[in-house]
């Protein structure tokens, strides 16, 4: 009997906090400048040098805890961790240990967060909450450059503020990591704490992954993997690494507790360190650091700054305007795009309408002009205004194209574009009348078809009716005309 | 022309004269640093054609306008050789100044000289050091203390008008005890600590040694408040230290320890030290026995947290930014355990060795944790005793100074010897030693120094008292023999 | 707080420091010595007494984020043992 086996997994995001300057120096925080050009004597680690913590850093970790749900504890500090590495400038890293920024807290998984092939799937749809153990604050370590027999150093990165955020062993699959990173990245940058750029090195992320028989309490023996630098990368690395597990284990065979390397060209996860040294870091309060104080002015400050989650957002915009689920989750997922459809939306009778001319014409307006939305000539009323006219049935759809092809090159407003171009459609049955009569009259054989009930021919009539009326005859209303009209309706003749 | 290079006053008053220029003291620094550093082995740097020029631009208006301050080899001074008296720093220049450099340069100073110590401050004799002993101008064959040996040795050598030491179980006031100058260890938080190579940063701070207690008010005004470069650093006004040493003892309130006097004290010592109690006593101080209870207990924790602190500090000096290297690394492990087995000497790497053991899994509980409780102790201990006493008065040192070599191999025994004066490191408060007499050995007389301790930020009250004590009496005048 | 050996291998390791000949039987013995002494610590009763980490009870000490000049590049490396292209060269570091 072949016995079915669960991956359990943890995950450690590193993040970088979006800041002018570094941790505890003044050094700018940058990427791509020349090697230890933005160092100094802090965060090059010289002797007698102290560090200063950066207020800013600070706050944001508490309002990411604050999106997240953690719980701020009233005092917290700093404390040292002690290793030896070169990429670290003091051989310890100023992080916190027993008395963390945020404790707890979690990210629910959204359907849009998981891989476009696995969003129909169940576990897509469950709306997990995957909890958060804590977030910590610390700095960052430099970058190394390997030659043939030496290394070299780059201390720029060095004192970047770090967030730790460490997940409960509480992920399921590659997928629920997939998607955990996905909207967790999106809440960073939403609420502007992190610019979590995985390509810049700005999020990074470990994973500890284990399999146990399902139904099983106890934790297998887990590896940590390194050296993701995609989200895509993470879940084809943990794919790769559970199936590995499973084929050891199935076979009798034990895993080694290591940590494992992800070679993304390859596929293949790889042992990097086996003979794994017990980790003794040392910790202990910094010396040179002084308690914080949350609750004075630093949980104010973040709290004023508060964003609402895309995931709570995109529900709002399903619930509250009618918006596809979809739409919901893609106006969401961009503040600029949900800032511009919420003014757009303000007052509108139809919302959903707007959602999908936004997302489908404005958005290639701007995709094929290659501007941002920011740059966009279309102002959201206006956008308001033309759904607003196709709805009252004063232009139709096709017309409305034309409107808003208009509008992106001019910026001029709907109703005048419209009234310039003669534009409005004809919705005055007396006119349309008028117009059917003449066309009954020029094509007995289609209006026989009609007779015989072939839609076509209905089309192909009110086609004509459109032809004469350039096009601004209301085609629903034409096309109802003339089947009454067919039909022997006394009040035509 | 002989200056009178034991004063800073003296020397202020001929500069506003037009009688002498500064460079002028400069030279005559080096000269006597030329005809006796080479036995007393103080200073292990100096640049004195920089000295020259710094003084040439002396603005001598200011406060300490023109006057120079031999530097104990732990500060950063940017350009100059930092090496902590350590051989892992050889060939180290700071590339910054420490803050309390840049304010005796807004102060007019010069610092001028880089001064021995214990390698990276930690030892009581300046035996531990890359340069070898520094020596007690008092008694060539005996220590100066330590670890601000240098400066102490300088000071009462004549080979500095005024220098900077660091304190952090009694570094600045026990060889200030030993070679008979004025040592004062600011309150914690008191002067800034950035540019200071920490040793252990909740204890170090940095203070004066001068021949008189004016002078070192007028150093620690100047060094004294807060800055933004140190998180430790106390945002709290500095009183015009210098403005108020007058103003005698009558009126204050001196607690005695009975804990201070401990049996096996050298006899000479507690008779000084009764002495200058007796003193104070004559010039209208009031004078009540107090009690510090856990003063046995000061060591023992200080011998915790300092290490502790230490292994972590000096867990930079790794060859790798800067300092020494070992010679072709088979890799990086090897890199760092050869560099710092070659660059550290033996009390280093003992307290480096036992502060890493007391941080270790599983025993952070048992020690740092429980030594900073003990810590929390003390401090009370202290803060009853201020309540019903101005400050308090002690002995510095429970000795003399002892002959080099003669503790080197019992580092117990050394430890002890900063049984005075560490207690008030552990509760972050303000001491000062003045010289108060003299213990004949073999033919030679040894200075010995009275300890003023005072409350938190009480720099003030130590001052005037030590001002008037000094004032009174005749120590401070006598000269070693060198 | 009982009779204690402190493992100097392990801890000379763990703070990478390699002892010269002779030394680890010095170290191990007066090491001993001073965690004898220390273990008079054992002797107080510490319930409910709160560690002092600072001398200062002050808290929330913080820069704002205002970003300062670097050093320039000249000094960052001035007293590099080794360096090459604006690098600090380390022994090849092997993960
Ligand atoms: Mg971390
Ligand atoms: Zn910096």
């Amino acid at each position: 009997m072949k016995t079915d086996y669960e991956p359990v997994i943890g995950l450690e995001v590193h993040c970088q906090v979006r800041t002018r300057s570094k941790m505890f120096c003044g050094c700018r925080t940058g990427f791509g400048e020349s090697p230890n050009a933005l160092t100094c004597p802090v965060c090059l680690g010289h002797p007698g040098v102290l560090p200063v913590p950066n207020r800013e850093a600070i706050v944001r970790t508490i309002q990411t805890g604050l999106l997240l749900g953690c719980q701020i504890d009233e005092y917290c500090k700093f404390d040292r961790k002690n290793y030896f590495y070169p990429d670290m400038p003091k051989n310890y890293q100023i992080s916190q240990y027993d008395m963390p920024l945020c404790r707890g807290g979690g990210v629910t998984l959204d359907r849009f967060s998981f891989p476009k092939d696995a969003q129909d799937s169940p576990e897509a749809s469950a709306r997990k909450r995957v909890h958060l153990t804590r977030i910590h604050l610390e700095e960052d370590v430099a970058k190394s450059t390997h030659f043939d027999t030496t290394s070299g150093i780059d201390f720029n990165r060095a004192g970047t503020p770090l967030m730790e955020i460490v997940t409960e062993a509480d992920i399921a699959s590659p997928e629920e990591a997939f998607a955990f990173l996905t909207a967790l990245r999106l809440i960073l940058v939403q609420a502007g704490v992190s610019d979590a750029d995985m390509e810049k090195g700005q999020l990074r992320c470990d994973c500890n992954v284990s399999v146990r028989p399902r139904g099983q309490k106890a934790f297998g023996t887990k590896c940590e993997i390194k050296n993701m630098n995609s989200i895509s990368g993470v879940r084809r690395a943990l794919a790769y690494e559970i199936a590995r597990q499973i084929e050891v284990v199935s076979a009798g065979g034990r895993i080694t507790q290591e940590t494992r390397r992800w070679d993304d060209d390859i596929g293949q996860t790889s042992t990097m360190r086996s003979k794994e040294e017990a980790h003794d870091y040392r910790y202990f309060p910094d010396p040179d650091l002084m308690p914080i104080r949350t609750t004075d002015g630093l949980l104010e400050e973040a709290r004023a700054r508060l964003i609402e989650l895309p995931g709570a957002r995109a529900d709002r915009y399903t619930r509250d305007l009618g918006v596809t689920e979809y739409d919901a989750s893609v106006l969401a997922s961009d503040p600029h795009l949900a800032r511009f459809f919420e003014a757009a939306a303000s007052g509108a009778s139809n919302p959903k309408g707007i959602a999908n001319f936004l997302l489908n014409d404005l958005l290639s307006a701007l995709a094929s002009s290659e501007k941002a939305l920011s740059e966009c000539p279309v102002q959201p009323a206006d956008l308001r205004e033309l759904v607003g006219l196709i709805d009252a049935g004063r232009i139709n759809s096709k017309q409305a194209k034309e409107v808003f092809r208009e509008m992106f090159e001019t910026g001029a407003a709907p109703a005048a574009i419209v009234r310039a171009k003669g534009l409005e459609q004809v919705s005055d049955t007396g006119a349309i009348e008028a117009l059917a009569r003449q066309v009954i009259g020029a094509h007995p054989g289609p209006v026989q078809d009609v007779r015989d009930g072939k839609a076509s021919a209905l089309n192909f009539l009110t086609g004509q009716v459109m032809k004469l009326s350039k096009g601004k005859a209301n085609p629903k209303l034409a096309s109802e005309i003339i089947a009454r009209m067919i039909k022997g309706d006394p009040l035509v003749r | 022309m002989s200056l009178p290079l034991e004063s800073v006053a003296a020397l202020r008053a001929q500069l506003r004269a037009g009688e002498i220029r500064p460079r002028d003291i400069v030279a005559a620094i080096r000269e006597r640093v030329e005809a006796h550093n080479p036995a007393l082995n103080a200073y292990v740097h100096t640049d004195w054609d920089a000295a020259c020029a710094e003084a040439d631009r002396a603005d001598i208006a200011l406060p300490l306008g023109g006057i120079p301050v031999a530097i104990k080899d732990v500060i950063a001074v940017r350009g100059q050789p930092c090496t902590c008296g350590s051989g892992i720093l050889q060939g180290h220049r700071s590339i910054y100044d420490a803050t309390v450099i840049r304010k005796l340069r807004g102060a007019g100073a010069i610092p001028a000289g880089r001064v021995n110590m214990d390698e990276f401050a930690m030892g009581s004799s300046n035996e531990n050091s890359y340069y070898g002993p520094c020596r007690n101008p008092w008694d060539t064959s005996r220590a100066p203390g330590g670890s601000s040996g240098g400066s102490a040795a300088a000071v009462a050598g004549g080979l500095a008008v005024v220098a900077l030491g660091s304190d952090t179980g009694g570094s600045i006031r026990q060889p200030a005890s030993f070679c008979g100058c004025v040592g004062l260890k600011p309150t914690y938080g008191r002067v800034s600590r950035f540019g200071l190579v920490a040793f252990a940063s909740s204890l170090d701070q940095i203070g004066p040694l001068a021949h008189n207690v004016e002078d070192a008010a007028l150093i620690l005004g100047a060094i004294s408040g807060h800055d933004p470069s140190d998180c430790t650093s106390v945002d709290r006004p500095v009183p015009d230290f210098a403005a108020s040493l007058e103003g005698g003892v009558k009126g204050l309130k001196f607690g005695v320890p009975k804990e201070y006097f401990i049996p096996g004290m050298d006899p000479a010592v507690e008779r000084a030290v009764r002495g200058a109690i007796d003193h104070l006593a004559r010039e209208g101080a009031e004078i009540i026995d107090i009690s510090l209870p856990h003063t046995e207990y000061a060591i023992a924790s200080y011998y915790i947290i300092a290490p502790a602190e230490a292994s972590s500090n000096l867990a930079r000096f790794d060859g790798v930014r800067y300092g020494h290297r070992a010679k072709d690394p088979a890799d990086v492990i090897d890199c760092y355990a050869r560099t710092r087995r070659e660059g550290f000497g033996s009390e280093v790497k003992r307290r480096i060795l036992l502060g890493t053991y007391v941080l270790s899994s599983g025993y952070y509980d048992a020690y740092y944790l429980r030594a900073q409780k003990v810590r929390t102790l003390i401090r009370r201990d202290f803060d009853r005793a201020f309540a019903s006493c101005d400050a308090i008065l002690t002995p510095t040192a429970p000795s003399p100074a002892f002959r080099l070599g003669e503790k080197l191999d019992d580092p117990i025994s050394m430890y002890l010897g900063d049984v005075f004066t560490i207690a008030v490191n552990m509760a972050g408060t303000c001491g000062i030693s003045v010289p108060c007499g003299f213990a004949d050995e073999g033919g030679g007389r040894l200075p010995i120094g009275l300890q003023i301790i005072g409350r938190p930020f009480g720099e003030s009250t130590i001052l005037r008292a030590a001002h008037h004590y000094e004032r009174t009496t005749p120590w401070h005048r006598e000269r070693p023999p060198i | 707080m009982g009779k204690v050996e402190i493992d100097v291998a392990y801890v000379a390791h763990l703070a990478r420091l390699e002892l010269n000949d002779g030394e680890a039987e010095a170290f191990q013995g007066q090491l001993d010595g001073v965690l004898g002494h220390i273990a008079a610590l054992g002797r107080l009763d510490l319930e409910g007494i709160e560690p002092t980490a600072h001398a200062a009870p002050i808290h929330n000490v913080f820069r704002a984020d205002e970003p300062r000049e670097s050093v320039p590049e000249s000094d960052a490396l001035a007293n590099a043992p080794l360096a090459a292209n604006g690098l600090f060269i380390t022994p090849k570091i092997v993960e």
